[in-house]
């Protein structure tokens, strides 16, 4: 058991490692030169000279690249060109609306999604089914903006229910918080549950044709024990895992979702980022975005090998 | 997903009866169709748009970068069907063109890592040293979440329609690669295989006469898959600003400009995500559509 822990993580290391190796050599392997582009249509060589220098550019790529990771090692992301902060203090400052965000729509698109899927297994071929169906493809097709412009548009500008726009801080109270987060986590969650509900629907079939169904049916077992408890406990592990590859999602998702909503997270980073061509800050947030969704799948699979004893080490 | 095209699982065995039922002197495309309802409307539905797109210049648009102030955002009327814009362009003419960048990018997208990944994959499928070498690479790859990667491409190139494929189809192509891997894998393990392989038959000609038509309809759905996300990524790479340049008229850019003004002007952002809408839902039907009817079982494992 511990062997197989220590060797999933271990199993991480590289791919980390692809992931920082990537980015970092971006800035070597784009063509043209970053340094101009960078600066901008508008700037004198000096400028580009400033970046091409703050970005290390003027220096062998193995020597780079080493102080790089040294760097990275101590947790030290760099130096953003535009505001001359470090980009760990910018992360740190947009961090908390963006993890609200993330961890609400987590656990609305689950609590929905898995019910959900396993009422339109239970009712296959029903019009129940094909109308989670028909709601899973529209989840897939309808991208988060036009879902968050629409919601945005009937639910706080026509009716005035909820905020249209903006952040409030967990500090200044919980119901505050969550209603500005209730209309951009529906958004960003549409395709995150049509994608757990249509996998959980198909393992959801696939375990009710098995003979232990049946025989708990016959014993007795009522149709919820049955469907959440039976037949959901052995339909776990797939849906575990699209939870955990679906964060990628999220990810994407919530940097829209922010600018659609206002809200200043690390998406509004990112979007300043790109406007302002500020490279360190955005070679930070795809780390970052990156290692979380790693780490999260990691502990997923570490999860369910504990829960599921049928899983070999 | 309409009532007809039953999903991942089910998808095999109740489709199979009724096929009798329909008459045998159809034409085959059409018999095709009849079975998978989903891909015929999808399939409609991207040929209107793909016909709209192409023909923007002959249904009534007007030069979708002409600028004309007096008209500035007018909502929509006889005159300009869909309104118009911050600049008093014509959002009816813009959004027809946009649609030539979205489903270019969908589609250059969608060929271009079926064919960088299939060559990957059957690299590192075919080559027992370097399998595990280039499959961390790609898992690296994909564990950058895809928008994120697009976005950090994007920043260090000019914005220009063939940066954002190139872009996106960097963050795509693993998938189809680790695809392809797999098909290589397990096929690479069938008696009939290790016949071809003790018979003396040349590595090309095994790909070729026995592993790439087992690729082919996984691929192809996952093109599909890919072309919708492909579509989706481009729309939101231009409304972020790290797209298309504004020049282009494509219906991320036309959303972005609309943004400042969406909560007195909403049609400026409620057209073309109408549109973008339609389009990524015609290329998912055909996508569930084709799934269903190619390989039910392989499309599980996507």
């Amino acid at each position: 058991m511990f062997a197989y822990v220590a060797r999933r993580i271990v199993a991480t290391i590289p791919v980390m490692a692809v992931v920082a190796l990537f980015v970092f050599s971006l800035l070597f392997i784009s063509p043209g030169d970053p340094a101009t582009v960078i600066a901008g249509d508008q700037a004198t060589p000096a400028e580009v000279e400033r970046i091409r220098h703050s970005l290390g550019l003027d220096r062998s790529f193995i020597v780079q690249f080493a102080d790089w990771v040294w760097r990275l090692l101590h947790l030290d992301l760099g130096t953003s060109i535009f505001t001359n902060l470090p980009v760990t203090t910018l992360i740190a400052q947009r961090i908390e609306p963006t993890l609200s965000l993330m961890i609400v729509t987590l656990i609305v698109a689950v609590s929905i999604a898995v019910p959900v899927g396993v009422i339109a297994a239970w009712k296959a071929g029903t019009w129940v089914d094909r109308m989670v169906m028909a709601f899973s493809v529209f989840g897939f097709s309808v991208p988060v903006f036009v879902i968050g412009y629409v919601l945005a548009f009937v639910f706080a500008l026509s009716l005035d229910w909820l905020p249209v726009q903006g952040y409030t801080p967990i500090t200044q109270g919980i119901v505050p918080w969550f209603k500005g987060l209730i209309l951009p986590s529906i958004a960003l969650g549409c395709v995150y549950i049509a994608l757990i509900a249509r996998i959980t629907r198909a393992t959801m079939l696939e375990v009710l044709q098995q003979d232990y169904i049946r025989t708990a049916r016959a014993k007795g077992v009522g149709q919820k024990g049955l469907l959440f408890i039976h037949a959901l406990k052995n339909a776990a592990v797939p849906i575990v895992t699209v939870i955990g590859i679906g964060i990628a999602l999220l990810i994407g998702g919530a940097v829209v979702t922010e600018s659609v909503f206002a809200i200043p997270g690390l998406g509004r980073l990112t979007v300043d980022a790109i406007l302002r061509r500020d490279y360190p800050v955005i070679q930070g947030l795809v780390l970052l975005f990156s290692f979380l969704y790693v780490i999260v799948n990691l502990a997923v699979d570490l999860v369910y090998t504990l829960v599921d004893p049928r899983i070999r080490y | 997903m309409s009532s007809q095209a039953p999903d991942l699982t089910s998808s095999a065995a109740p489709d199979r009866g009724d096929h009798h039922a329909v008459p045998a002197k159809r034409h085959p495309w059409l018999l095709f169709l009849r079975r998978h309802p989903t891909v015929a409307v999808g399939g409609i539905l991207l040929l209107l748009i793909a016909f709209a797109a192409i023909a923007a210049p002959f249904l009534g648009t007007t030069d979708p970068t002409k600028v004309n102030t007096i008209m500035r955002t007018r909502a929509p009327s006889a005159q300009h069907w869909f309104g118009t814009d911050v600049l008093g362009r014509d959002l009816y003419s813009r959004i027809l063109y946009g649609a030539r960048v979205s489903l270019l990018v969908g589609f250059t997208v969608a060929v271009l890592s079926s064919v960088c990944g299939l060559v990957v994959g059957l690299f590192a499928g075919f080559s027992r040293r370097m399998d595990a070498f280039v499959m961390r690479i790609m898992d690296g790859l994909m564990s950058i979440p895809s928008i994120l990667l697009a976005v950090a491409l994007m920043a260090l190139n000019r914005g220009s329609v063939g940066n954002v494929i190139f872009a996106i189809t960097i963050a795509e192509f693993p998938r189809v690669a680790r695809l392809v891997r797999g098909v290589v894998l397990s096929l690479r393990e069938q008696p009939y295989v290790d016949a071809a392989v003790t018979s003396g038959t040349s590595l090309p000609r095994i790909v070729v006469m026995h592993i790439l038509p087992n690729t082919v309809a996984p691929m192809v759905v996952q093109a599909t898959y890919i072309c919708a996300s492909a579509m989706i990524t481009e729309a939101i790479l231009s409304f972020i600003g790290a797209g298309t340049p504004p020049i282009v008229p494509s219906w991320g850019n036309i959303m972005a400009e609309g943004r400042a003004l969406w909560q007195v002007k909403f049609y400026i952002v409620l057209f073309p995500a109408i549109f973008l809408s339609l389009t990524v839902l015609a290329v998912n039907l055909v996508g569930d559509g084709l799934r269903d009817a190619l390989d039910p079982r392989f499309a599980k494992k996507i």
